[in-house]
């Protein structure tokens, strides 16, 4: 299969790209995505191949712009609509929380929702309280829509594809820290489906459930826990919803030892649902140590840079955690 | 009311429409009474003028965002009676199977997107069909928006009339302004109660009609279409007012009687007969047939919803994602 490196920004312009050429319904919405390139630079070149009827930008409006891509694509077409930050959803948690996925069940299933809201999320740029969340608990928790958080360059172009030719409600939260990272990627036409998880390391001793970011930092902290004898198994789900358990239950079977890391708050968090499903699961009655997690203190992303780094998880938090277990 | 002349058979229809909207309303507000209907419902009575007139104005192939007293609106659309009873009384046979109820009744099908429960989301998501309408070049269509002069101090429903102004979209946004949010009236959460002033400000045309005067409500909408059609969106506000309460938690306590009154002796649906009678169309007799063949219908939608079975647990958990 012929690859090329793309970074984790370009994959998902790819993506897009890829399915607006193949199908005219798909366009996309949002706050200065044209000449601008989006806060992040992801539509970059967009505007000229496409058009500004297809790369729109909008006022400052989420509610009306989400809005219009829900109503859009109850009429038949495939928006996408990008919110500048995923802290805004709570500008537009009605379109996103009460419309989008609900619209199909409210109707008795005579309508579809096919749109996508893509959205950079999560810390460690410097952004502070309101521009650094990672709160994609808060929308796994709907029924109706699907969440995806993709790691790598490869995942996100092959998640975002399969997102848009999705006739549900995807929500994709994209990973500000990732946008420059760099990976391969396939030349031809190759879509992930939406549910299923990906081991991206095997080991032995310990699964190690995670997703988005903190992958990375899982995979170095690995590295060093090799050294020390202790063979990490990571399991990044991919996407939220639906959730991919049984790949995790597996994992879980074979090394006996769990923890589950991820950026967002703890509390609450979307760990607290994994942990529940693996002790709800034929897994629990081969843990050697109880299911363990890793996530944000209980407090806003501070501005100062140490703060920031050290209310999230780290590397050495990672290895403490999972030697923890043992 | 309207000078000009009429096709006997259209001014038929649309008696028939408001007497079917308005006899469903009761037959809702009796099967409440009667501990028939669980949870809530919100009545239009007094309002029917603004359902059938903007309806009958508007093309078959328009589509209709309705509001959460919108039976009215739903019937005028074209929705089966027996349907929408059988939803309001949560049956299987409902148009949303019995998962929606009164407050979200729709039939995508028949081009009505819907009561929709959160005041201003059906303004944003209306701009989006418009948006699909406008990008697939389809000619004589357009969105037709009801809401309430309550929903128009959401944000939503202003930032909807921006994006449409810039955009261009074929969207009608009519506003019923029925004078009460709930209990509040207009006066004390609107300073500025002429609301058809507030469309000039985001570059759409605005105008007031008497929304209790249905012939003037269909001339007013049918112009509008064009306009729509041709040049963007516009606003309407049909002015009227909401006989009957909120929802059923509503004792009227922030109204006097004799307001009600009032307001009853204004009734769009007498006073359309009025015009009917008086202008030789309809004799009192024929109308009463008219209102009677409507009654029929409602009695038989209410037999047709009590005989209906309930829905079983693949209603709730069947259409949540399309497989």
């Amino acid at each position: 299969m012929a690859m090329k490196e793309l970074t984790y920004a370009q994959a998902i312009k790819e993506a897009i790209s890829e399915e607006m050429r193949r199908d005219d319904k798909v366009f996309m919405m949002g706050e200065d995505i044209g000449l601008y390139c989006g806060a992040f630079g992801v539509s970059k070149g967009m505007v000229q191949e496409f058009g500004e009827d297809r790369i729109m930008d909008t006022p400052i409006s989420e509610r009306a712009y989400v809005g219009a891509a829900v109503g859009a694509a109850m009429a038949g077409m495939r928006p996408i609509c990008e919110l500048m930050f995923s802290d805004f959803m709570a500008v537009c948690y009605d379109e996103l929380a009460n419309e989008a996925p609900k619209m199909r069940f409210m109707f008795g299933g005579k309508v579809k929702v096919p749109m996508v809201m893509r959205t950079p999320s999560g810390g460690g740029t410097g952004a502070a309280a309101q521009h650094s969340q990672s709160l994609e608990a808060i929308l796994a928790h709907i029924p109706g829509c699907k969440v995806v958080i993709p790691s790598t360059p490869y995942d996100a172009k092959g998640l975002m594809k399969a997102a848009i030719r999705d006739d549900n409600p995807v929500y994709f939260l994209e990973q500000k820290l990732l946008y420059r990272t760099k990976g391969m990627v396939p030349e031809e036409d190759y879509i992930i489906p939406l549910g299923e998880a990906d081991v991206k390391r095997e080991g032995k001793d310990v699964t190690i459930v995670t997703y988005g970011r903190m992958v990375k930092m899982c995979q170095d902290a690995a590295e060093t826990l090799k050294d020390e004898g202790i063979d990490c198994e990571i399991v990044d789900i991919r996407t939220l919803s639906p959730l991919d358990i049984n790949t995790i239950i597996a994992s879980v079977k074979k090394t006996k030892h769990c923890l589950i890391v991820h950026e967002a708050v703890k509390f609450g968090g979307f760990g607290a649902e994994i942990a529940s499903e693996i002790n709800e699961s034929e897994a629990f009655f081969y843990l050697d140590a109880p299911v363990s997690r890793l996530g944000m203190e209980h407090c806003p992303v501070p501005f100062n840079p140490t703060l920031e780094r050290e209310v999230m998880p780290t590397v050495p938090k990672i290895i403490a955690a999972v030697k923890n277990l043992f | 009311m309207a000078k000009k002349t009429y096709d006997k058979a259209f001014l038929g229809d649309m008696y028939k429409k408001m007497q079917s909207a308005r006899k469903f309303e009761e037959r809702v507000q009796w099967l409440f009474a009667q501990g028939m209907v669980h949870g809530t419902t919100h009545l239009g009575i007094g309002e029917e003028a603004t359902a059938v007139g903007t309806i009958m104005a508007l093309g078959e192939n328009d589509y209709v965002f309705g509001t959460h007293r919108g039976h009215n609106q739903g019937l005028t659309k074209g929705l089966d009676v027996n349907e929408m009873m059988a939803e309001i009384l949560a049956r299987k046979t409902g148009c949303c199977g019995g998962v929606g109820g009164s407050m979200h009744i729709a039939d995508p099908t028949k081009r009505y997107f819907g009561a929709d429960g959160v005041l201003g989301a059906s303004a944003v998501m209306a701009n989006g069909v418009a948006l699909a309408i406008k990008k697939e070049g389809r000619k004589d269509e357009i969105v037709n928006l009801f809401f309430g002069d309550g929903t128009f101090n959401q944000g939503g429903t202003l930032e909807a009339l921006n994006l449409a102004g810039i955009w261009k979209l074929p969207t009608l946004f009519v506003c019923v302004n029925n004078t009460y949010g709930m209990s509040t009236h207009i006066s004390r959460v609107t300073a500025e109660t002429d609301l058809a002033k507030r469309g000039p400000a985001f570059g759409v045309p605005s105008i007031n009609v008497d929304g209790n005067d249905v012939l003037a409500v269909y001339e007013a909408v049918k112009k509008a279409r064009e306009h729509v059609l041709t040049e963007g969106p516009m606003l309407i506000v049909e002015n009227t007012y909401r006989i009957s309460g909120h929802s059923k938690s509503d004792g009227n306590l922030y109204r006097t009687k004799e307001e009600i009154e009032s307001w009853k002796q204004k009734c769009p649906i007498k006073r359309f007969a009025k015009y009917l009678t008086e202008n030789g169309y309809f004799t009192e007799e024929e109308l009463q047939k008219i209102a009677d063949e409507a009654q029929a219908e409602i009695d038989a939608a209410t037999e047709f919803a009590k005989a209906s079975p309930e829905p079983d647990m693949a209603a709730a958990l069947d259409s949540v994602y399309v497989k």
